[in-house]
């Protein structure tokens, strides 16, 4: 889809006025030769394929093994900015955390009728199995990703609170290291903060979250991958790689003696914290989707006894459930009793009469989204669709309205990229990650900065021709 | 601490790995062969089909052995699961499912040597072209091999990836014994005239062994010079008895390193002392194929054992 320029660019306000946080850049930039910088371009992707950083499309053959486009040009953020963006995010973290609490014990929120009970009751991604049961270190979503849009100078939205298993996050360090490796002298020059912590820390942040009555003298931690067929597989092979943790499938785990084993060339070995990358469904064939193979049977039993940390913990999708985003400022209100710093975007629940009808009548300003659906497969971008699309996609809203929520088509900042004839303009997200101990909340600076390349296009996702660029926060 | 599927995978990929460098060299020495004579060379490649163990797949597909039928179903053919191509990519999927255990150079080496054949075997291979590319395929699993000696701790983890290759160089070292074994025999040698010697050169440079033959025999060629070569000499890498006694060293480096004594080890020991105890004198008598038929058992036997000692699988 094509919007009408202009929307808010974060380099240039306008063709020789640079914004503030890109002076420096901007300076060096204008000095260097076009070729080279193109030659650097290729390098990067040459590098990025070199060691494996890629991804299977689903549905494609399996050989076929896609880069994620990357962008030489950075994304880049001021130190007050970031720390705003900061604050808003901490509080949003804490809020989830509380509220998840709260939905799988007292249910003290919806008692006080703050979001409708039926939101929670009916919702799929509400687990009654975790009623009552209290994750290790209390923690429920240990790793997370706040996806944010920017539409002016002091305009970020939270356009979603990915609280289940967000990823993207080896991209945001091996976008990094190659910046590091084409372009040291930037680092030299400016200021720009560390990403590089983020393994050691989100070795932490699960290592204190550890079950207290473990047999291990040292936390033994486990990402659970689906497998090398996931389209996420090279990210959680880097995870357990730079963290030192071991990568198992659940065919390497079992149930021993009331823990969580892996199967090791001499036998069992307890494992006390599981990074899982596999959805609650497949986690357990026992307690949940019994034609799963790619469960350990009886996990949830291992966790409700208290012998295993679950991170993200099952369960956390209901914080992040397209039905319920809405509800945010609420949420947080309700948990910290402070107003919300980050800015919901404006949301219609087509489940209400009065918004549905709102919504029928706009559908062609607006972007509809299923409210279980993800990776933007399943979403209606209103100005972008033909007749026959509207109509279709009307018919399945007024048979099943409370399946979907709108937003208003939202301007989404520009960062330039490198195209042909030089810097153009493109529209971008923001990913950071955020990282939570039993009392403490860390936040990596800057995070994922995903740009849809082509031109006009408000479409991000990698799946759908969306590419990264690396995010850099300056210091003060 | 390691999963035991990481330990299989470690063994795989090196296996494959190891397999695809034999295929090529087969191919090399096949190629060579066919060049250097005048009449049809139909029974050759089927040998060398046969040799790669591969002949029923081969002849579900062919009902005639040509150079250029023979030389796409090694390189290349999916229905081929020893294809070079097969290997490369079963080494590459074992190495992304073990890539922990692995250096960065090491993942890099493997993951390069497949994009770069990927591309290379994309289409059939011209003639002209093979010799280059049997290169390419010998250099780039050097350079994998090269990354693992120089990156690679000495633990567990390199022990699985020798044992997998060691087993694997083993069994192929037996198999071209094997098909060749009717021109090893002494009535051949008694004969003299009847020994053709590029048939004598298709067995050492299927081996990479010319050389070192000729180091260390002179331009002595004979049966029991070779056997006794490929089988008993403990100087040479691809030998039997190098490899047994290789298996023998990386499973007592586990014991060590694990406390545990296996039943493969026992396994390794028994073949390597057989090595050790046996001659040529003694092949030739009790029948060189009934000799290499056990050997290849032993080995499949060994390789189960270490399976199942190690918990590759559930």
């Amino acid at each position: 889809m094509t919007t009408t320029p202009p929307c808010f660019d974060e380099m240039l306000i306008s063709q020789d006025q640079v914004r503030d946080p890109y002076s420096d850049y901007y300076d060096w930039f204008s000095k260097e030769d076009l070729k080279r910088l193109r030659l650097k371009s290729a390098e990067a992707e040459a590098f990025f394929r070199k060691i494996g950083i890629t991804f299977n499309v689903y549905g494609q053959d399996e050989a076929d093994e896609r880069l994620i486009p990357f962008d030489i040009v950075p994304r880049i953020i001021s130190s007050r900015e970031w720390a705003r963006l900061e604050r808003g995010i901490d509080q949003r973290v804490r809020a989830i955390n509380a509220f998840l609490h709260d939905i799988y014990h007292r249910q003290e929120i919806l008692r006080a009728g703050r979001i409708p009970a039926e939101l929670i009751a009916r919702n799929a991604a509400f687990l009654p199995e975790m009623m009552g049961v209290n994750p290790p270190g209390g923690v429920y979503s240990h790793i997370a990703g706040i996806d944010l849009v920017r539409t002016g100078e002091d305009d970020f939205f939270v356009l979603e609170d990915n609280v289940r298993t967000p990823s993207g996050v080896s991209y945001m360090l091996e976008n990094r290291e190659t910046m590091l490796q084409m372009f040291p002298e930037l680092f030299t020059r400016m200021k720009i903060r560390p990403v590089s912590a983020y393994p050691r820390l989100l070795r932490r942040s699960l290592s204190n979250c550890a079950p207290e009555n473990s047999p291990n003298r040292k936390p033994v931690v486990a990402v659970l991958t689906p497998g090398i067929h996931n389209s996420a597989y090279f990210e959680h092979a880097f995870l357990a790689d730079q963290m030192g943790a071991e990568l198992v499938e659940s065919t390497d785990l079992s149930v021993v003696d009331g823990r969580i084993a892996m199967r090791t060339t001499q036998g069992f070995q307890p494992v006390d914290v599981i990074y899982r990358r596999v959805d609650d469904a497949y986690l357990d064939p026992l307690n949940f989707n019994p034609e799963s193979l790619l469960g350990v049977p009886g996990i949830m039993d291992v966790y409700r006894a208290g012998n295993i940390t679950l991170a993200n913990a099952p369960g956390t999708g209901i914080a992040d459930d397209k039905a319920l985003y809405s509800y945010m400022p609420d949420i947080i209100e309700f948990y910290t009793g402070e107003q919300a710093i980050l800015k919901n975007v404006p949301t219609w629940r087509c489940s209400e009469a009065d918004s549905l009808a709102y919504v029928l009548e706009h559908l062609s300003e607006l972007v509809v989204k299923e409210v279980h659906g993800s990776g933007g497969y399943g979403m209606l971008v209103g100005p972008a669709a033909n007749k026959k699309e509207l109509s279709d996609f009307e018919a399945k809203l007024r048979a099943k309205p409370a399946n979907y929520i709108a937003q208003p088509t939202l301007a989404l900042s520009t960062v330039p990229i490198l195209a042909k004839s030089g810097l153009a303009p493109r529209h971008v997200d923001l990913r950071p990650f955020v990282l939570v101990s039993p009392n403490k909340i860390d936040i990596t600076p800057g995070g994922l900065t995903r740009v849809a390349l082509k031109q006009g296009s408000l479409v991000v996702n990698s799946s759908q021709g969306g590419g990264t660029k690396d995010t850099w926060v300056l210091g003060d | 601490m390691m999963l035991g599927k990481t330990a299989g995978g470690l063994f795989w990929m090196f296996r494959y790995l190891e397999r695809a460098e034999n295929t090529a060299r087969l191919l090399e020495a096949g190629w060579h062969m066919a060049l250097n004579r005048s009449s049809t060379a139909s029974n050759e490649w089927q040998s060398v089909v046969t040799t790669a163990g591969v002949l029923n797949a081969y002849n579900q597909k062919h009902d005639e052995f040509s150079a250029s039928r023979v030389i796409d179903f090694l390189l290349r053919d999916k229905d081929n699961p020893s294809s070079v191509m097969n290997s490369i990519d079963l080494a590459r999927s074992n190495a992304r499912q073990v890539r922990t255990a692995l250096s960065s150079e090491v993942w890099e080496a493997t993951n390069e040597c497949w994009m770069i054949l990927k591309q290379e075997l994309a289409r059939p291979v011209a003639e002209r072209n093979l010799h280059d590319l049997l290169s390419t395929i010998r250099y780039r699993t050097s350079v994998v091999r090269g990354a693992l000696y120089g990156t690679m701790l000495r633990n567990d983890i390199f022990a699985f990836s020798r044992l997998g290759t060691f087993l694997e160089r083993a069994d192929n070292t037996a198999r071209i014994l094997d098909v060749k074994y009717y021109l090893l025999l002494p009535s051949a040698s008694f004969v003299g005239s009847s020994i053709d010697n590029v048939q004598w050169e298709v067995i050492l440079h299927s081996v990479s062994a010319q050389r070192s033959y000729r180091w260390l025999h002179g331009g002595d060629i004979s049966a029991q010079g070779i056997v006794d070569f490929l089988v008993f000499d403990r100087r040479m890498p691809r030998s039997l008895a190098f490899c047994a006694a290789e298996t023998v060293r990386y499973l007592e480096q586990l014991e060590q390193e694990y406390g545990t004594r296996q039943e493969s080890q026992i396994l390794a020991e028994r073949m390597s002392e057989r090595m050790s105890q046996n001659t040529i004198e003694s092949v030739f008598q009790n029948g060189l194929h009934e000799f290499l038929a056990e050997f290849i058992a032993d080995t499949t036997q060994l390789a189960k054992h270490i399976e199942q000692d190690f918990s590759f699988y559930g």
